[in-house]
């Protein structure tokens, strides 16, 4: 409990102590005075104002400086109001007790708040507090922001890492499970890379710096969690506009209740009044405003303790929404990781139309050797497979040899080295180039066709097709399982985009039991495929990608989604929605919470509206009491933050 | 230019957005987000006229809920 929530506390037991005496002590006294019946009220009255100011003083201090300031119609006002009429009634301890009343429900929904706000703040514990330095053989401790990159700092064990780097000396097990919800610690030695955020469980390690704090993993990841509440969903701005309304219309219906009545019936106006009263008192919309974003601050604050990140409501709404789900093959599905399979040399007639059979261990040799000249100074991970497959092999590429390399974007690379012209890529590559005319009649690329078990690059010069590579790509392990359980969840359709060859594409997508496929695409391909979806679609289309290359689509649907963000600041930026490690069953952990978050937003909203009608309508015809109207404004808020609140527990998901 | 400043004692959901709007009428401000569940107040105004809009930003939280304190 904060200062104030205690200070509340102290005031309503002694206001509560206080009360109880002067009913059963001090009234009987009173009964007894000698005086006439006027003045024993004004005794009476000044008698409960003691334990009414003191737990309601500052109730009616505020209703006052709001008044002031031209705001009528808050909370506090209407409880002064209410209050005040029930003194003016005569109804004193009941005046006082239902200030107190009020005074219990709104400290129960401060500690409520404050609770959920904790529970979501335990992220920020992960900010760095200082890091450790080396200075002549001492350790320092120096401020996060004064480490530089480059710099070497130390993380002994149980501190948290501050800053990201790689682990120049030691070896231990890392806790990652802040920032990805994974429990199992990780392994990291020598040469491995460290994010900020992970604690360091055993031994002491010694870390390079390669980002500036303000940088850093846990730095960008705070400023999202930290901003996620001020993009708001639907419902939530459904609920501002609503209360924008609802307000001014029940304050309207209560000035008819107090004067219509009366005015029709000729019955006194104090009971209309006091009936006109109550009905203010329950229709606080308090219960709404707070629990709705409270709902979605838990949700998200869930999400995150599983290592999701998402940054705004709105994006949890559209994905618990969403009909289409729509990912990238590479890197998303599959692990990205990608290794040589096979090098098959090409079979074919040379140019005096003799058949000469090239499959041998020096043409293998040779294609290899072409193919990672090419891929020399490219980032793709298929090249980058081939390049390290070619240094297993005991070579390495001279870059002095190489003149050129073009890349022609989707389709493969231009290699010019000394020894000529070389084309190194997919079949549109060497048709453009006029190597090969039709698919089809080439053998040795229908050969290559019929090949579903990677990705084919092939290799020619700048007459014929010398061979190809068969790079494989694994997928992740339970991809399958999480396609089926988003099925399940009411996802009517799964598109698989690829830029990989229809047969390999088609081999992936029967495994996985994804419903559409798009192969062969172009980069820019991607995006035009993934609006048509969008434009066909009704419901919200997430796009999941890897963050890598898809940064275009995933701002382009209504959430993108990018797996494996923990250290890739452009899929940090680009996606709503970032999946700290790369497992594709967060996908369905993420959905589940949404789907989950909107139901008890949907449950507050009309369990709220509807026990303050039936309040509102049994006030009216005078059956309900000051008490009822009490509980309809702030026992309801306690109960719908209480269920938002069951959003927080992230262990059932 | 955007910055986010900590709100303490903001108890009130309502208050909140009724802040938020008051402060985005602000001259020289033209974004103002109040986050009831993170107590910040994420404001995107003019630079050079910083001072001055912060005072008045300090005006109206004191108007909406004067248990409400900003803090710089």
């Amino acid at each position: 409990m904060t200062k104030k929530q205690k200070k509340n506390l102290y005031r309503i037991i002694i206001s509560l102590v206080l009360l109880l005496v002067l009913k059963f002590a001090a009234d009987p006294l009173i009964g007894k005075l000698d005086v006439n019946a006027e003045i024993r009220k004004l005794i009476e009255i000044a008698v409960y104002l003691i334990p009414y100011l003191i737990v309601g003083g500052n109730v009616v201090a505020k209703a006052g400086r709001n008044m002031l300031h031209g705001h009528i119609f808050d909370e506090n006002f209407l409880m002064t109001v209410a209050t005040i009429g029930a003194f003016a009634l005569g109804d004193y301890t009941e005046a006082a007790a239902v200030m107190i009343f009020y005074q219990v429900g709104t400290l129960f929904e401060s500690i409520a708040v404050a609770r959920s706000r904790k529970s979501i703040a335990s992220l920020a514990a992960l900010r760095p507090d200082y890091v450790n330095v080396e200075r002549d053989g001492e350790l320092v401790k120096l401020s996060p922001e004064g480490v530089g990159i480059g710099d070497t700092i130390i993380v002994l064990a149980g501190e948290k890492v501050p800053l990201d780097g790689e682990v120049i000396d030691g070896e231990s097990y890392v806790d990652t499970s802040a920032l990805t919800g994974e429990s199992v610690p990780r392994r990291v030695s020598v040469g491995s890379e460290i994010m900020s955020g992970y604690i360091n469980q055993q031994g002491k390690l010694v870390v390079r710096v390669s980002k500036e704090f303000g940088e850093s993993t846990v730095c960008k990841i705070l400023d999202m969690v930290q901003n996620a509440s001020s993009r708001k969903s639907r419902s939530e701005n459904f609920i501002t506009r609503f209360a924008r309304i609802y307000t001014p219309a029940v304050v309207g219906a209560a000035v008819l209740v107090a004067v219509l009545p009366p005015v029709i019936t000729g019955q006194a106006f104090s009971k209309w009044i006091e009936r006109a009263l109550l009905f203010l008192v329950v229709s606080c919309p308090c219960a709404l405003v707070i629990s709705i974003p409270l709902g979605f601050f838990g949700g998200i604050g869930a999400a995150s303790k599983c290592g999701i990140l998402i940054k705004g409501s709105n994006y949890l709404e559209a994905l618990a929404n969403a009909g289409t789900i729509v990912f990238d093959k590479t890197g998303t599905l599959t692990k990205g990781v990608f290794r040589v399979q096979e090098i098959v040399g090409a079979v074919c007639s040379d140019a005096t139309g003799e058949r000469v059979d090239t499959d041998d261990a020096d043409e293998r040799d040779r294609i290899i050797e072409i193919a990672a000249y090419a891929e020399a100074y490219s980032n793709h991970p298929i090249g980058r497979s081939i390049e390290l497959y070619y240094e297993q092999q005991g070579h390495s590429v001279d870059k002095s040899l190489i003149r050129d390399t073009k890349e022609v974007s989707g389709k493969g690379i231009v290699l010019t080295k000394d020894s000529g012209t070389f084309y190194v890529g997919n079949a549109k590559l060497l048709q453009e180039a006029g190597i090969v005319e039709e698919e089809k009649e080439e053998p040795i690329l229908s050969a290559a066709m019929q090949c579903k078990d990677g990705t084919v690059v092939y290799v020619a010069d700048s007459e014929r097709l010398l061979g190809y590579i068969v790079i494989s790509d694994e997928i992740k392990d339970n991809t399958a399982e999480a396609i089926e359980q988003l099925s399940v969840q009411g996802i009517a359709e799964s598109v698989m985009l690829t830029g990989d060859r229809r047969a390999t594409a088609e081999a992936v997508a029967e495994k996985l039991g994804i419903s559409k496929t798009y192969s062969e695409l172009l980069p820019q391909d991607k995006l035009s495929i993934l609006e048509e979806i969008i434009a066909e679609g009704t419901t919200p289309t997430v796009f999941v990608g890897d963050g890598i290359n898809d940064a275009p689509a995933l701002t382009r649907a209504d959430v993108g989604i990018a797996m494996g963000g923990l250290g890739q600041d452009a899929a940090i930026e680009a996606a709503d929605i970032v999946i700290m490690d790369d497992n594709p069953g967060k996908i369905v952990i993420a959905r589940k919470i949404g789907i989950k978050t909107l139901a008890i937003v949907k449950q507050n909203i009309v369990f709220a509206l509807a026990v303050k009608l039936l309040i509102m309508v049994l006030g009216v015809i005078g059956i309900a009491n000051m008490w009822m109207a009490v509980f309809g404004d702030v026992g309801v808020s306690v109960i719908a933050i209480l269920n938002s609140m069951r959003l927080l527990n992230h262990k059932k998901y | 230019m955007k910055k986010r400043y900590q709100l303490e004692d903001l108890d009130c959901a309502n208050c909140a957005a009724k802040m938020e709007e008051a402060i985005k009428k602000i001259e020289g401000v033209n974004d103002a987000v109040v986050s009831f569940m993170a107590q910040t107040l994420t404001i995107d105004a003019d630079e050079e006229r910083l001072d001055k809009i912060m005072k008045q930003v300090k005006k109206c939280i004191a108007k909406v809920d004067s248990d409400c304190t900003l803090i710089m």
